[in-house]
């Protein structure tokens, strides 16, 4: 892979706040035209990645180049290049919708002949026609979110970074919003999303796991479902899960063992020969009708697993 | 420096103006309101001040002497008491802020030509207005004195020769000595402190606390098209505040103006960029609005207030504080209003104002620009 396929590449990127590392040398590169996804919990450094890359914060050490432009000391030609959106919805609320593009128009310089046709792609995009003189405060979430990721783009960049763009938003918006943000990559814009939300990562073509700071893993989706994990996939379902895990945590043979939902999945070695094992486990231990199949693991699965690596007592919210 | 960059900030920033209704009051209610305030309520003329008396001797003479003070426009002889304890009490309870008392040999004496001893009490509770009362009663005193002394003499069949040496005063620029006309052009600086460091302090702290700046600064706008963008309506609105409050100033308050007009649009556009800066400085210091106005008034509201020499005058200040007003832009401006109101001291004679003024909007002007930056934390 050469460097010039690459719209955003990082190397050794740290950053500290005081004694509290926020992002501990992380190493990533995004190919031209692909949606990357940021994937971990709050206060894993997706933030404060992503404003490093925006030329926002200054890193402490390492460096990352976007669009072939040093973050550090190119950072106007960097902005050049980018739509950003924030994680808080920062448009101005007492503006209207109309106000606030040609506001973001105008700030990324797209030229006067490009305006109307620039506004109107937008306005159209965000599904906002018709409400162009509405005051933004008045608009639900969904359209705010619209509306934010119209102003970003105004002006072509050819990398888009989006901060956790549908946090506070319905399923349905939240879907939407993905469509837009699939579309623009089939038109060859690199996307860089930050998100917790498992179900959004499945989206991405590739995704990085980030936990304190490091990066976990790298990969695509299903990539990682397949070589992130120690083991296979167990699924149990019972009456008293909360007892069953309890039981089974020191089950012999159980690598891992998580509560999702109404059942339990635990990370075994072999799971043809953990099944009957553990049922005869669970029957000697007092608890009947159990249920237990293999199952294809979850992005969720791969997290939990990579992070209780680092962290057995951490549980993942999703 | 991108005009299309410049315009697109500016042109929200006063969008923002005009859809905030608590802006939109400072913006164009406020400086009228302070003038008035000022104007009628900040009187320093001492005019019809009440006198009570308690005249012991109820003479013809007594009469006289009290009708010199009655014809004087700086004294009301309001009432006439008949004891001593009437007359403290009138002073006591602020009804009089001078209390007379003629002795019972009032015509007795001066008919033998002796001195007499008339009592003044004066309320000295402000000292300013117990002064300049004392000064007025003596001046009054005085006349009348002279005056016996011009008849006495006359009656005798002498040449009556008035004193040989007396003053004949010609007050200028501000020939009726109304306060208002002293009063009212320091209002404007008051009005631009307000307007300039105020409200821009505001308006930047609060992109900073509701999240805006970040997403202003992820755009290639620089950190000078942003100060300009955000300074540019304010100064328009400045410059039409001071054009405001001079109209009324000349046209209600009848304080003349003596100077040209675009003498006084140029120093106050100075000032302007001076109090503009000085507000943009403060908020990026203090990126919160409680803090930034807090320290936008103490920075630029409060000297333009109390060392400008708009109300207080800086000759009379210990020397100290006659050395901190040098660094108060508002003591400069205050200076040429006066001097292009009533003086009408040209343009050119006025660079002793006008030069330290540039040099203050030159280095906060620079202090702002660079010491904003594109970066959060």
């Amino acid at each position: 892979m050469s460097e010039a396929d690459n719209a955003v590449s990082i190397e050794k990127l740290v950053k500290r706040f005081g004694d509290f590392v926020a992002v501990n040398a992380i190493n990533l590169e995004v190919r031209k035209g692909e949606v990357f996804g940021f994937l971990g919990p709050n206060g894993a450094g997706k933030s404060t990645t992503i404003r490093m890359l925006c030329g926002l914060l200054t890193p402490t050490s390492g460096g990352a180049r976007v669009a072939g432009y040093d973050v550090s000391r190119q950072p106007e030609s960097v902005r050049q290049n980018i739509g950003y959106m924030s994680q808080k919805f920062s448009l101005y609320n007492d503006l209207t919708v109309i106000e606030n593009l040609r506001l973001f128009a105008g700030l990324y310089g797209v030229p006067a002949s490009l305006l109307q046709q620039r506004i109107d792609w937008a306005l159209d995009m965000a599904n906002l026609k018709g409400r162009e003189h509405l005051i933004t405060a008045t608009l639900p979430g969904g359209w705010k979110q619209r509306l934010a990721l119209g102003c970003a783009v105004l002006h072509q960049p050819p990398i888009i970074f989006l901060d956790e763009p549908t946090s506070g938003v319905d399923p349905i918006s939240r879907r939407r919003f993905w469509d837009l943000i699939h579309h623009m990559a089939e038109e060859g814009v690199t996307v860089f999303v930050t998100t917790h939300y498992m179900e959004e990562a499945e989206y991405c073509n590739r995704l990085a796991l980030i936990f304190r700071g490091a990066i976990a893993a790298v990969g695509t989706p299903s990539e990682l479902k397949r070589k992130s994990m120690k083991g296979e996939l167990l699924s149990v379902e019972c009456e008293a899960l909360g007892k069953a895990a309890e039981i089974l945590q020191s089950a012999p043979g159980v690598m891992d063992a998580a509560v999702f939902g109404r059942a339990l999945h635990l990370v075994v070695r072999d799971a043809t020969a953990a099944i009957p094992q553990l049922e005869k486990h669970l029957v000697d231990h007092g608890l009947g009708t159990v249920l237990i199949e293999k199952i294809q693991p979850s992005l969720e699965d791969v997290f939990v697993s990579l992070t209780s690596a680092a962290d057995s007592g951490k549980v993942w919210e999703s | 420096m991108s005009y299309t960059r410049f315009l697109a900030v500016a042109r929200k920033e006063l969008v923002h103006i005009l859809r905030d209704s608590r802006g939109l009051v400072i913006v164009l209610i406020m400086p009228v309101v302070l003038l008035i305030l000022f104007g009628y309520g900040v009187n320093l003329d001492f005019k019809g001040l009440p006198v009570y008396v308690y005249d012991r001797e109820g003479s013809q003479q007594s009469q006289n002497f009290l009708k010199r003070f009655q014809s004087s426009e700086y004294f009301d002889v309001v009432r006439v008491v008949n004891s001593y304890p009437a007359l403290t009490a009138s002073l006591d309870d602020g009804h009089a802020k001078m209390g007379i008392v003629i002795p019972w040999d009032f015509s007795q004496r001066l008919g033998e030509r002796r001195p007499v001893h008339v009592q003044a009490l004066v309320d000295g509770t402000d000292d300013n207005t117990a002064n300049v009362l004392i000064g007025y009663a003596q001046a009054v005193v005085q006349n009348y004195s002279s005056d016996i002394q011009l008849d006495w003499l006359r009656s005798r069949g002498q040449i009556a020769q008035p004193a040989l040496v007396s003053i004949e005063t010609r007050t200028w620029y501000n020939e009726d000595l109304e306060s208002s006309a002293f009063i009212v052009p320091g209002v404007l600086a008051l009005v631009m402190s307000v307007i300039g460091a105020f409200l821009t302090s505001l308006t930047i702290a609060r992109e900073w606390e509701r999240g805006t700046m970040e997403q202003l600064i992820s755009t290639p706008v620089t950190p000078f098209e942003i100060m300009l963008g955000k300074l540019a309506p304010y100064f328009v609105i400045g410059m039409l505040d001071v054009t405001v409050c001079a109209l009324i100033a000349i046209y209600w308050f009848d304080v003349p103006f003596r100077g040209s007009f675009g003498a006084l649009l140029f120093s106050s556009a100075l000032f302007l960029i001076v109090v503009l800066s000085l507000g943009f400085y403060v908020s990026v210091i203090a990126k919160s609005q409680l803090a930034a106005s807090q320290m936008s008034l103490l920075a630029t509201f409060l000297p333009a207030f109390l060392l400008s020499g708009f109300l207080f005058s800086i000759e009379q200040m210990p020397v100290v504080l006659q050395w901190i007003t040098r660094v108060i832009p508002a003591r400069y401006y205050v200076s040429v209003l006066k001097k292009i109101f009533l003086k009408g001291t040209p343009v050119a004679s006025l660079y002793s104002d006008l030069v330290p003024l540039s040099l203050f909007a030159l280095v906060v002007a620079v202090l702002a620009t660079t010491s904003f930056h594109k970066r959060l934390g």
